[in-house]
C-alpha cells in the first residue's frame, strides 16, 4: 500500500499502512508493530487532519478505511452503529434516503466517524447544537492493554471523555454509536448576506444565529483599511420536501501536484477581489442542495495539491467572546500585513454547549479558520498570532495543527494530562509528541 | 431476486454484497468465519437486504460442496444469482518449497471453484434461469513465472466457465467470467502494487454488478482496460516473453 500523508502534506512524513478490513485483524497488527521494535502506532481513517495529529510517532498506522460496515441501524429512532472507518459521506448515502441526516458535520464529508470522534469535529451548527461527540452515545475501542471495551457517559466515563477529541491516542475506535438528526428535505434554505466590514459581521452574528440552524462566514482577509474583513455572511435551515437521492460524485480532479503552489499572493488577491465584487444583491436567499452548502470543496478530488509539493498549512484558532472582536480584528490586521491570506477564510461563532470531550476545542466564541500555502515566513507570522490568540485566551484546533507550541497547548488545554493519563501505551502520534513530550 | 454468495467475506463480494442489498434482495452467505459473516450480515441488513442468511463453508473441504449448496437452495427456495468470490493469493516461493501448501491453492482456488460451478451449473439448468458469475482473473490469462500456480488455477476457472456458458446457454442461464485487474482488497494487502492501475473493491462490484444485470454472459474485464492489457502481454512471442521478468 502507498504512503500515507496528512491533508496539508506538512510536515510531509509518509505513514506505512496496515490495512485493516476486520475487527479481529486490530490487536494483531498493533502487537506486530510493537514487536518490531518500532514500539507505537496509531489509527489513520480518511487523512483529512491537516498537520501532524493523524501521523504515527512510528510512522506506521493502522489504515482502518475497510473497517466501515454498519453494525445496527435503527431507522425509526435515528440510532446507528457503525464501524469507525464508515465516512460521513457514506453515512449520508445511506441515511439520507431514510430520512436522516448526520447532527453534526465537518466542512468535507470524507472523513471517518472514528476521525469525527477522535478530532470532536464540529460544524456550521455549533452554535445550536455543539460538536460531533455531544451526539455520540457509545464508543468501543480496543486497548493493547485490556483488549476490546465499550464505553458511554456512564459505563468507563472517563475512557469516554478522553476518546472524544482524543487525537486516536486512547485505543483504537472500532465502531462508535450516534444519533442522526431527522430530515425531510436533502435540500436547504439559505440566505446570504454581503457585509462591508469585519464589525459588521459581529452584528449580523448576534441578531442572526441564533434563528438558523446553520452559520458561518466568509472573509477577505487581504482587504485594508475600512475594507477590513469584508465577507459574506451565509446562514441555512434544512428544507421541508422532498430527498433527492441522486448519487453526488466529484467530477473534478486535481491530478497532479503543481510545481508550485497554485495559491499565491497575485491569485489570491485576484480571486477574493472578482469572489467579493461579484453582482450579489447585498441580501439574497437562495435553496442549495446539501452537498454544494456543506461541501463546496468536495466537488473537486484532492484539492489540497493545489498547494503544490510544499504543501500548505491551515490556521484555525477559536477566541472566547469577550475578547473575540478585538482579537479577531487584531489577527485579520497581522495576516493582512504578512499578505498571505489564503482563498477560503472562515468565521464562525461557536455556542456554549459543552462537549463530552476534554480536548474538545471549541469555545464560546468566534472561530477563524484560514489556509496558508507553506513558505519559510510563515513560523514568523503563526508565532504572532499564536501570542494574539493566546493572548485573548483563545487555543487552536489540534485536528488542523502542525506549528503550536507545548506551552500554549498546555495552558489551552489543561484537561491534557487527563488524556496522557488514559492514553494507550501502544499509540502514539507526532502530535502528541511534540506538544507534551519532554 | 435471490443471490448466493460464495466467499462472502472477501472484500469484492462484500461490495458487490452491498449493491444488491440497496436492492432489497434476499442474500445467502457462505464464508469460513462466522463472526465476520455475523458483521457482514448486519451491515446487508442495515442496506436494505430484505432477508441474509449464512452458513460457514470451507472451500478446501470438497465433501461439503453439495451440502451446503443443498442448504442454501432450502432456506432460499430458490436462487437467482450465484456469484463465486472465494480464493486465497498464493505465495509461490512457498508453494514451490511445500507442495502441501501448492496443493491446498490450488484446491482452493481451482478445484473448489470448478465444482461448485458446475454443481451450480446442474441447478440452474434444472431452474432454466439464472446468473452464475466466478471471479477469475487477469492471472489466468497467460502464464507467468512469478505466479504460474495461482494462474493455472484461475485459468482452470476460466476455461470451465466458458465451457459451462456455452452449455447453458440454450436454457437461458448466463455465465459470467469476472478478470480483475489489480484490485485494493485485504486480499492484496500486503503487496506493493502500482498505484495508478489499482482500482477499488466498489469500483469492482459496480461493474459486477452491472453485467448480472444485464444478463451478460461472457467475460468481463474489470476495469475494462485490462481486456487489452492482457491482448498485448498475450501477443507477446514466447521467445521474448520468456526473457522478460514478469
Amino acid at each position: 500500500m502507498s504512503d500515507l500523508l496528512s491533508w496539508g502534506r506538512y510536515p510531509r512524513i509518509p505513514q506505512q499502512a496496515i490495512p485493516i478490513y476486520w475487527e479481529d485483524q486490530v490487536a494483531e497488527a498493533v502487537s506486530k508493530v510493537q514487536k518490531n521494535g518500532t514500539g507505537s502506532t496509531l489509527a489513520y481513517g480518511c487523512g483529512r487532519s491537516y498537520g501532524d495529529s493523524c501521523l504515527a510517532a512510528s510512522n506506521r498506522v493502522l489504515h482502518m478505511q475497510g473497517l466501515n460496515r454498519v453494525l445496527e441501524a435503527d431507522w425509526g429512532s435515528g440510532m446507528i452503529r457503525a464501524q469507525t472507518g464508515m465516512t460521513i459521506a457514506d453515512l449520508i448515502t445511506l441515511a439520507l434516503p431514510r430520512g436522516w441526516f448526520p447532527p453534526v458535520t465537518p466542512g468535507t464529508k470524507f472523513v471517518s466517524l472514528g476521525g469525527a470522534v477522535a478530532n470532536d469535529v464540529h460544524g456550521k451548527n455549533h452554535h445550536r447544537v455543539g460538536t460531533f461527540g455531544c451526539h455520540v452515545t457509545r464508543l468501543c475501542v480496543y486497548r493493547s492493554d485490556i483488549g476490546v471495551v465499550e464505553c458511554s457517559s456512564e459505563d468507563r466515563p472517563e475512557l469516554f471523555a478522553a476518546t472524544i477529541g482524543g487525537l486516536g491516542l486512547t485505543g483504537i475506535i472500532l465502531w462508535v454509536e450516534l444519533r442522526l438528526k431527522p430530515v425531510t428535505s436533502s435540500n436547504l434554505r439559505t440566505r446570504t448576506i454581503r457585509f462591508p466590514r469585519l464589525t459588521r459581521f459581529f452584528e449580523l452574528a448576534a441578531t442572526h444565529d441564533k434563528e438558523h440552524e446553520y452559520s458561518a462566514s466568509w472573509i477577505d482577509c487581504l482587504a485594508s483599511g475600512s475594507a477590513l474583513g469584508r465577507g459574506y455572511y451565509i446562514v441555512a435551515d434544512h428544507m421541508d420536501g422532498d430527498i433527492d437521492e441522486r448519487p453526488r460524485g466529484s467530477r473534478l480532479a486535481m491530478p497532479i501536484d503543481p510545481p508550485f503552489s497554485l495559491v499565491n499572493r497575485w491569485t489570491m488577491k485576484l480571486f477574493n477581489a472578482i469572489y467579493f465584487n461579484r453582482a450579489l444583491r447585498e441580501d439574497s436567499q437562495a435553496v442549495l442542495d446539501f452537498n454544494p452548502y456543506f461541501y463546496p470543496l468536495d466537488g473537486i478530488s484532492n484539492w489540497n495539491r493545489i498547494y503544490g509539493r510544499r504543501g500548505f498549512q491551515q490556521y484555525q484558532c477559536v477566541v472566547p467572546a469577550k475578547t473575540a472582536p478585538a482579537a479577531i480584528e487584531r489577527v485579520v490586521n497581522e495576516i493582512r500585513r504578512a499578505r498571505s491570506g489564503s482563498f477560503l477564510t472562515v468565521l464562525k461563532c461557536c455556542g456554549s454547549i459543552q462537549s463530552p470531550g476534554v480536548l474538545s476545542f471549541p469555545l464560546e466564541g468566534i472561530t477563524l479558520a484560514m489556509d496558508f500555502p507553506q513558505s519559510a515566513g510563515l513560523d514568523a507570522l503563526f508565532q504572532r498570532l499564536d501570542d494574539l490568540v493566546h493572548d485573548a485566551g483563545g487555543r487552536l484546533y489540534p485536528a488542523k495543527d502542525a506549528h503550536m507550541q507545548k506551552e500554549h497547548f498546555q495552558h489551552a488545554y489543561p484537561g491534557w494530562t487527563q488524556v496522557e493519563a488514559q492514553r494507550d501505551p501502544a499509540l502514539m502520534s507526532r502530535f502528541w509528541q511534540r506538544v507534551t513530550g519532554p | 431476486m435471490n443471490v448466493l454468495i460464495i466467499g462472502a467475506t472477501s472484500t469484492i463480494a462484500e461490495s458487490l454484497a452491498r449493491l444488491f442489498a440497496k436492492e432489497s434482495a434476499h442474500l445467502f452467505l457462505l464464508a469460513r468465519d462466522p463472526t465476520r459473516l455475523e458483521a457482514v450480515r448486519g451491515d446487508l441488513l442495515a442496506h436494505g437486504a430484505g432477508r441474509v442468511e449464512f452458513e460457514c463453508f470451507d472451500a478446501a473441504k470438497l465433501e461439503t460442496l453439495e451440502s451446503v449448496l443443498e442448504s442454501a437452495w432450502n432456506v432460499m427456495g430458490t436462487i437467482d444469482v450465484a456469484v463465486i468470490c472465494h480464493g486465497t493469493l498464493t505465495d509461490q516461493d512457498k508453494a514451490e518449497c511445500s507442495l502441501t501448501y501448492a496443493a491446498q491453492q490450488f484446491l482452493v482456488n481451482g478445484a473448489s471453484a470448478t465444482l461448485l460451478m458446475t454443481a451450480l451449473g446442474v441447478r440452474f439448468a434444472g431452474q432454466e434461469h439464472g446468473s452464475l458469475a466466478v471471479l477469475g482473473s487477469v492471472a489466468g490469462d497467460r502464464g507467468r513465472a512469478s505466479n504460474y500456480l495461482y494462474a493455472a488455477a484461475k485459468n482452470a476457472v476460466a476455461v470451465c466457465a466458458e465451457g459451462l456458458r456455452a452449455k447453458l446457454y440454450k436454457q437461458g442461464v448466463s455465465v459470467l467470467t469476472v478478470k480483475p485487474g489489480y484490485v485494493r482488497t485485504a486480499m492484496t494487502a500486503d503487496l506493493a502494487l502500482p498505484e495508478p492501475l489499482l482500482a477499488s473493491a466498489d469500483r469492482v462490484a459496480r461493474d459486477i454488478h452491472r453485467a448480472i444485470k444485464r444478463g451478460k454472459t461472457g467475460v468481463l474485464y474489470t476495469p475494462w482496460y485490462w481486456r487489452w492489457i492482457m491482448a498485448v502481454i498475450r501477443l507477446i512471442p514466447p521467445a521474448i516473453f520468456n526473457r522478460l521478468s514478469l
